[in-house]
């Protein structure tokens, strides 16, 4: 400690032990502790009892039928010949004409939040999105059913009579009647389409407005016009919240039961012509056989469930991933 | 130097901008173009009349929805025409694109509107009548008057089911939320993820889930309290991410000015995060029952199916809202469809004031500026100086 | 603030060239008076920005000069509640004239922001051509006469970055340094070949190695396009423009020009005792 100490001397001294920096935890800190990870524990608990009774539950069904339940298409567990294959091709096709719907309107509606309406208009905008997401699917299924469909009658049945030659898959049956188009695939889609809409727009039109303030300010001032500022800055900088956000969106679509429920009539085959009558999603399907379902046709439809699940959790995964990689989604939640 | 005169040196009067000369009128920046509000309205009126000129005759089909999309696509080429006659290139396709965004947004705004209208003049019969909301449908059947009947058990059922959804998944959210911002660890990292997971679970497959555990595995059947615990599997992941990312909103300066009071970590939990946090922490919980409110398919495997009005959510099968909604849009009778209106309209107010409520309490979504905040933020950006 | 005769403040201008009408970029504010809703900033400035000059705009925070730099290529206009009056005379036209869209005169007045703001994503080339994209010029990016590369390589030259980037042009833009950032700025707006180019406080974020680079690129470019520069620092105003504008806000008022004239002027001989007392780093 005196002055004449030599420069050298950290190197001399061996360096002494480190010393814990924990200490004990006081009782209340310890009750504290071990009661939020106990509820922490039971969250885990739930989840892995959905793991467990999906699994479980499932078991015999996918021992039963092997991989045929992922290729078969028909459902019928008495004669043990059932499966998924028509099924998922449906939910998919449901899906991805909701994202056809949804997307550009979306893309749109977010982009005019985030840079075209007047300042005062923005915030009203945003609740009433946030609101749109918010309204029960039953509400938009009864709407889609007795006003919706009798519009899009007319569409499908232009499309198919028009485009049907060129594209031989928006062909129908009998094409004079206007029967042959409700029901389908297309309408269950486009409904779907506006269920998901305000999940997609929220997210896109989150990430725009992050794009840096000083960034638009540069393409403005080397005298871009807006759009030209938006393809320069804002979209470059949303790209990962664009895409996060149509796969969030795909995930809500997949998982919608009642609005597709409510629409569609069944069918246990491909849905080969999406503008005709009949089709069949894997959650509309669980929702309109549980009740009659036991034994093997119940662990059919867990099965099922459980596809469906991985499905969304797979999806919904990778668009967190996505939209937590990129440089606009370090601060935004989805 | 370029000025004629000069200030005498010794009269620095800092109050004295030159006002003498009188200001010169404000120039309108900003806002609409000149000719933009022009140009919408020659395409506007002109794609109307030629539609409604050659849509009807030329073309072999009809309908309201194929004529609006034919008059659209005329406004645009108009548009086109109309601002090419004015701008560049670049100027006429950010017009087209200002023109195709605006109209998105329209869309958007009136699928809500329209959906918000179309419910509710299909509904007001039904809510015209005091019985619909006093009486059930148990001694009334689908096709009966509108002015017998009622929606008063489905909304006993969703009042009791959402009452023990908040009950269970409150706590139960809110401990884990705390357990994940405060308490952090391996634990918590497993737990975040797992809960990311939960939200992906399509709510049929809660139901699925409920329907196996309490009804196949326990024995116990149909009844309110399998469709609360199905909602709660909805609402507890929605609880726990709002709720989460309201606690890591608390500036971390508090809680270490906190603990170097000397408090123990729980008094700094209850005393200052939990109060901090308390408005953010409200909406968290009202968003979540504004989400399972309506929820309908996880209601619909293990709710049962009933008329009859039953107050003992633990034993029986029990009506609500939406499941009656679902029943009266399956009932091909008009009565039954304006009754099933008439419940959505009930609904929806229902989802409206707890989304309002969320918005008044919690003031805002965490991490949207405030007005003040958004106001500061123009000023700065205005006069960086 | 002085002026009692603006009858012709180019006539005025001793320190511009001998005539001032033949080469574009000469800018004149005419009274000009700028709000921000009910807020007056600024309160009838006049300036002569004479073409082929730097004219630096000094003065303690909040008195309006930057906004008054946004003023000169309607930028100002973006924030919400933005009002103005008075004129902004370009070679003699007046870039408020209704007739004319914002993005025109954007594309002939530059601007050089306080933050460098290189389009991240976009490569170090894609970012000097940004300005020519964004407004439809077309320029030959292969074959042999490739103006493209012609054209990156003289604003790189003239922003002082080239030798540094030569060999990387591919890289983003967001790589480079900050001081490499902001010079990377200045070479885009120089590739729309500008007539004015306006430079809020371009130095305020670099260190003092960077700012020297970005000095001497200022007074490189001079020669080319009319430079108006807002800036804090006393000695970098002195070192780099022909003539200064002091502009000051008293308390509660708005910002107008206290004194103008040659840089050597305003700092040596100044004739307000405030702009002395501001020179000489006595408040502000």
């Amino acid at each position: 400690m005196s002055a004449e100490t030599p420069p050298t001397l950290e190197l001399v001294r061996p360096v002494p032990q480190r010393r814990s920096l924990s200490s004990r935890p006081t009782t209340s800190d310890r009750v504290f502790v071990s009661g939020s990870r106990l509820a922490a524990i039971a969250t885990l608990l739930i989840m892995g009892l959905i793991g467990y009774f999906l699994t479980v539950g499932a078991w015999p069904a996918l021992e039963q039928q092997g991989w045929q339940f992922f290729t078969e298409k028909q459902w019928l567990p008495e004669t043990g010949q059932y499966g998924i294959a028509g099924l998922l091709e449906g939910t998919v096709l449901v899906g991805v004409i909701a994202l056809i719907v949804a997307v550009p309107v979306s893309f749109g509606a977010a982009l005019f939040i985030s840079e075209y309406a007047p300042p005062a208009l923005k915030r009203p905008l945003v609740t009433l999105v946030d609101l749109m997401a918010a309204v029960p699917a039953v509400i938009y299924a009864i709407w889609a059913l007795i006003f919706l469909q009798a519009q899009l009658l007319s569409v499908a049945q232009w499309l198919s009579v028009h485009l049907g030659g060129a594209l031989p898959f928006l062909t129908v049956k009998t094409p004079d009647s206007p029967s042959s188009y409700t029901s389908s695939a297309f309408i269950a889609g486009v409904a779907v389409g506006f269920v998901i809409m305000p999940t997609i727009t929220s997210i896109m039109r989150e990430v725009f407005s992050q794009a840096p303030v000083g960034e638009r300010e540069g393409a403005i001032a080397l005298g871009a016009t807006k759009w030209g500022m938006i393809r320069a800055v804002v979209l470059p900088f949303g790209r990962a919240g664009i895409i996060g956000g149509i796969m969030l969106g795909l995930g809500r679509a997949l998982g919608e039961t009642i609005v597709v429920y409510a629409l569609i009539s069944p069918i246990f085959d491909w849905t080969t012509h999406p503008l005709e009558s009949g089709t069949n999603t894997i959650a509309a399907h669980i929702a309109s056989r549980y009740s009659e379902s036991n034994g093997n046709a119940f662990a059919g439809l867990l099965a099922a469930g459980m596809v469906l699940f991985a499905f969304t959790l797979v999806i919904n995964t990778a668009a967190g991933i996505v939209v937590s990689r990129s440089r606009s989604g370090a601060a935004t939640e989805i | 130097m370029t000025t004629t005169t000069v200030a005498p040196a010794e009269a620095p009067t800092p109050a004295a901008p030159p006002a003498t000369r009188p200001v010169p009128e404000r120039i309108r920046i900003g806002g609409l173009g000149p000719d933009l509000v022009l140009h919408v309205g020659v395409a506007l009126s002109g794609a109307i009349s030629l539609a409604w000129l050659l849509y009807e005759r030329m073309l072999p089909t009809s309908g309201t929805i194929g004529f609006w999309i034919f008059a659209y696509a005329l406004f645009l080429i108009l548009l086109v025409a109309a601002s090419s006659t004015t701008l560049d290139r670049l100027g006429v396709i950010d017009r087209l694109v200002g023109a195709l965004v605006a109209t998105a947004g329209l869309v958007m705004v009136s699928a809500l509107v329209g959906i918000v209208v179309f419910t509710f003049v299909h509904g007001k019969d039904a809510l015209a009548h005091t019985n619909f909301f006093k009486d059930t449908m148990a001694y009334s059947g689908p096709d009966a008057a509108l002015d017998q009947g009622g929606i008063y058990a489905a909304m006993v059922g969703t009042l009791e089911q959402v009452a023990i959804s908040v009950v269970v998944s409150v706590p139960l959210g809110l401990a884990t939320a705390v357990y994940l911002s405060e308490v952090r660890g391996r634990l918590a990292r497993v737990v975040r993820v797992v809960v990311q997971a939960m939200t992906a679970v399509p709510t049929i497959v809660a139901g699925l889930f409920i329907y196996s555990l309490v009804i196949l595995q326990l024995g116990h059947g149909r009844s309110g309290l399998a469709a609360a615990l199905a909602l709660s599997v909805s609402m507890v992941p929605v609880v726990i991410t709002t709720a989460e990312v309201v606690l890591r909103l608390v500036p971390n300066g508090l809680r270490e000015a906190s603990l170097a009071l000397g408090t123990t970590q729980w008094q700094t939990v209850w005393r200052v995060v939990l109060p901090t946090a308390r408005p953010g922490l409200v909406t968290a919980v009202l968003l979540g029952v504004a989400r399972i409110i309506g929820e309908t398919s996880p209601v619909l495997l293990v709710a049962g199916s009933t008329n009859e009005l039953n107050y003992d959510p633990r034993h029986g099968p029990q009506l609500s809202l939406p499941l009656f909604v679902f029943n009266g849009l399956r009932t091909p009778i008009d009565v039954a469809i304006t009754r099933a209106f008439g419940a959505g309209v009930v609904l929806l107010a229902l989802v409206v004031l707890f989304f309002a409520l969320a918005r008044i309490i919690g003031g805002r979504t965490p991490g949207r500026l405030s007005r003040r905040q958004q106001r500061r933020l123009a000023r700065r950006l205005g006069a960086p100086t | 603030m002085t002026i009692t005769s603006t009858a012709d403040p180019v006539a005025d201008a001793p320190g511009s060239p001998a005539s001032p009408a033949r080469k574009p970029g000469s800018l004149v504010a005419q009274d000009v008076h700028a709000w921000f809703g009910d807020h007056q900033v600024l309160s009838a400035v006049d300036l002569v920005m004479a073409a082929g000059e730097v004219t630096a705009l000094i003065g303690p925070s909040g008195c309006g000069k930057s906004t008054f730099l946004r003023i000169l290529n309607r930028m100002h206009e973006l924030v919400p509640g933005a009002a103005l009056a008075g004129q902004i005379l370009l070679d003699g036209q007046d870039i408020y004239d209704p007739s004319l869209r914002p993005i025109e005169s954007r594309r002939r007045v530059g601007m050089v922001f306080q933050k460098a703001n290189p389009f991240p994503t976009m490569s170090i080339y894609d970012n000097v051509l940004a300005g020519l994209s964004l407004t439809g010029q077309k320029v030959k990016r292969r074959g042999k006469d490739n103006e493209a590369d012609a054209l990156v390589e003289h604003s790189l030259r003239s922003a002082g970055l080239w030798d540094e980037v030569r060999n990387r042009l591919g890289t983003p833009g967001g790589s480079l340094s900050g001081g490499q950032q902001q010079r990377l700025c200045i070479a885009r707006s120089l590739a729309v070949r500008p007539d004015v180019l306006l430079m809020d406080e371009p130095c305020s974020a670099l260190d003092p190695t960077s700012t020297r680079r970005v000095e001497e690129t200022i007074r490189q470019i001079a020669s080319e396009v009319t430079v108006v520069i807002v800036t804090h620092n006393m000695q970098q105003a002195q070192r780099v423009s022909d003539r200064c504008a002091f502009f000051l806000a008293a308390e509660g008022l708005p910002g107008h020009i206290v004194e103008q004239g040659s840089t050597s002027d305003v700092f040596e001989r100044p004739r307000d005792e405030r702009t002395a007392d501001y020179v000489n780093g006595r408040f502000g």
